[in-house]
Parts: C-alpha cells; sequence; structure tokens
C-alpha cells in the first residue's frame, strides 16, 4: 500500500517537474526554428559589390551536382556591359529544387563563389513547374543572411581567387 | 467569420466553416516509405509538435486520415499499393509529396523509383533530401492555405 503511494508520488514529481521547465516547442509560424550555422537550405546566386555577377557560366556546378539538378548555359559576355567579370557570364542557370538533394556539392566546386546554400528552407510549392528556381529567384543583390558571408566558402574570396571586379579580359 | 456588434451572435458561412473545419484537422496517415519517414515521426515530437494545428493524430488505417504524406522514394512495385490507399480515403483528401525522390525521382535515375503525382493528384511538394521537419511543417502551413483559398481536388476546383 504505502509503497503504490510512493510509486504515485513519483510519478507526479516527475510531472510537476516537467510543468515548470521550459516548454520544448518552438511556435514554428510565429518563430523561426534555431537552424545549425552550417544548414543547407535554398541555394542563392551572389554578386560582387559592385554588382557584377560572381556566376561565369563555367557549369562546374552542373558537373558536380550528384542528381544532375543545375542547368548552366554560359554565354560571352559584352565588352561594353559585362555581366560578369571576365569572358563569360551565366546566361542561363536554373536549378530544380524538386530534384536537388541540397549536399552543396555545387557550393564547393564552385570557382567564384557564386552558388552558396542558405539557411532559408520554406520553399514548399503547389507545382512542380514553380519549383525550378532560375535565375530571377536565385540571384540576389544582398546575401541572405550576414553570417553566411563569415563562413568559410566566402573566405575563399578573397582577392587573388575570384576575378577582377571590374570587367573586362583578363 | 464575422462577430455581430451587436448580438451575441457569431454569422459565417458554410462553405468558409467546412474549410476551416478541414483545414483545422488534417489527419496524416501512418505510412512511411523510406528516410523521410523519420523527419515525418518528428513532426509529432514535442519541438515541432503539429498537434498545434490540430494535425498530430497519425491514423492506421487510410479510412479515418485526410492526408497522405508521401515520404520517401516510391518503388515501382509500391505504386500500386498507394493507388490503393489512396483510394481507399475518404474524400476530401489532399497528398503531400514529401522530398526529393517522391516529387521527381531525386538522385534517382533508374526505372524503379518513380514520381509520386504520375498516379497520384499531389498538393503541396516539399524539396529537400530529406526535408527538415520544419520544411515539412511548412507544407503543412501550405496546404491550410490552400483549403482555405478553396483550391482542392475531388471536392472543389483545383487552382493550377
Amino acid at each position: 500500500m504505502l509503497q503504490a503511494v510512493g510509486g504515485i508520488i513519483a510519478g507526479m514529481a516527475t510531472t510537476l517537474k516537467y510543468l515548470f521547465k521550459k516548454k520544448s516547442t518552438i511556435d514554428y509560424p510565429r518563430e523561426p526554428y534555431p537552424h545549425p550555422e552550417r544548414f543547407r537550405g535554398v541555394h542563392e546566386l551572389r554578386r560582387y559589390d559592385d554588382g557584377m555577377e560572381r556566376c561565369i557560366g563555367c557549369e562546374l556546378c552542373a558537373v558536380a551536382c550528384p542528381a544532375n539538378c543545375i542547368t548552366v548555359i554560359g554565354a560571352e559576355n559584352d565588352p561594353q556591359h559585362p555581366t560578369a567579370p571576365g569572358e563569360r557570364y551565366g546566361y542561363r542557370y536554373e536549378i530544380d529544387m524538386l530534384r536537388c538533394i541540397f549536399c552543396g556539392y555545387c557550393e564547393e566546386a564552385c570557382p567564384t563563389d557564386a552558388i552558396v546554400l542558405t539557411p532559408r528552407f520554406d520553399i514548399a510549392d503547389y507545382t512542380r513547374d514553380r519549383l525550378i528556381f532560375g535565375k530571377d529567384k536565385l540571384l540576389v543583390d544582398d546575401p541572405f543572411t550576414q553570417h553566411l558571408a563569415n563562413t568559410e566558402s566566402a573566405f575563399k574570396t578573397e582577392p587573388g581567387v575570384a576575378p577582377p571586379p571590374s570587367g573586362g579580359a583578363p | 467569420m464575422e462577430m455581430s456588434p451587436h448580438q451575441p451572435f457569431i454569422t459565417t458561412k458554410l462553405d468558409e466553416f467546412v474549410r476551416w473545419a478541414q483545414a483545422s484537422a488534417i489527419w496524416p496517415m501512418t505510412m512511411g516509405l523510406a528516410c523521410c519517414a523519420i523527419e515525418m515521426m518528428s513532426i509529432v515530437s514535442p519541438r515541432y509538435d503539429t498537434s498545434r494545428f490540430g494535425a498530430e493524430v497519425f491514423r492506421s488505417s487510410p479510412r479515418q486520415s485526410d492526408l497522405m504524406i508521401v515520404s520517401g522514394r516510391v518503388a515501382r512495385k509500391m505504386l500500386p499499393v498507394l493507388r490503393q490507399l489512396y483510394d481507399q480515403m475518404p474524400d476530401p483528401k489532399w497528398v503531400i509529396s514529401m522530398g526529393a525522390c517522391a516529387s521527381t525521382g531525386g538522385i534517382f535515375d533508374n526505372y524503379a523509383v518513380t514520381p509520386v503525382d504520375t498516379i497520384l493528384p499531389v498538393d503541396v511538394y516539399v524539396p529537400g533530401c530529406p526535408p527538415s521537419p520544419d520544411a515539412l511543417i511548412y507544407s503543412l502551413m501550405q496546404l491550410r492555405r490552400e483549403i482555405e483559398a478553396g483550391g482542392k481536388a475531388n471536392v472543389l476546383a483545383r487552382n493550377a
């Protein structure tokens, strides 16, 4: 008898303990989930500070992609109004988000750090067409988060790796 | 839904009320196909907790469920099973295609893995490999938005 009461008290003590603990539920639509710093989400195409596109249309990301979800078509720069420094730029850049497995190999392969994976994840949509992201959705003027600019991959973009930002044939 | 300022009544249209009811209790079916199922299971855990949206009851019978979360790659052998389960679900019913394999085949480029929208009308596609539980909860939000807007296959016209 006494043992049974003791069991109930021990059980209720646990309940009482969790009643006053901080709730582990994160109120998602109102409050963002904390992600690890290197969480790999939706891609973005970066620009240089002077507005030039980083992508040079080399297709190394498309080659590195294990899911073959990246389509890059490069084109020659107009020498008067270059889109990217150097000779070529990414004329067309498409990622099929539904085929992508967010492994980050494209990010690693990119010689100019044009393609970067951001912590964004909320892109679920109603049709497959809308999840093929072209340059209109990928290319951004300012990086998604500042902390991405401080990760290792951005360090590689120090002068010496990236082509001169002012354009023209090297 | 409108609150009347002078009388103790709340007036609403039946259509809106039904949509609100449908969107507030989307019971998924207990069906895990592959690794995405691990992420699907964790949406009912305390950290993610879909009972906040009335979607925590994973029913073991298709006859009691509203939502089929196709969580993982669909093998060719599994296609007829999936179709049968879908047909057994009562209207209105919704399908979330979770992850790269179920949506497009993902990294698999072979005869065996089939995109699920070849046999089922998919409502929301979730990218990711696997999608994190928060991405799945976001897709649930998208589904609720769709239901509340009125676009739904089998019951009302699907919005393209």
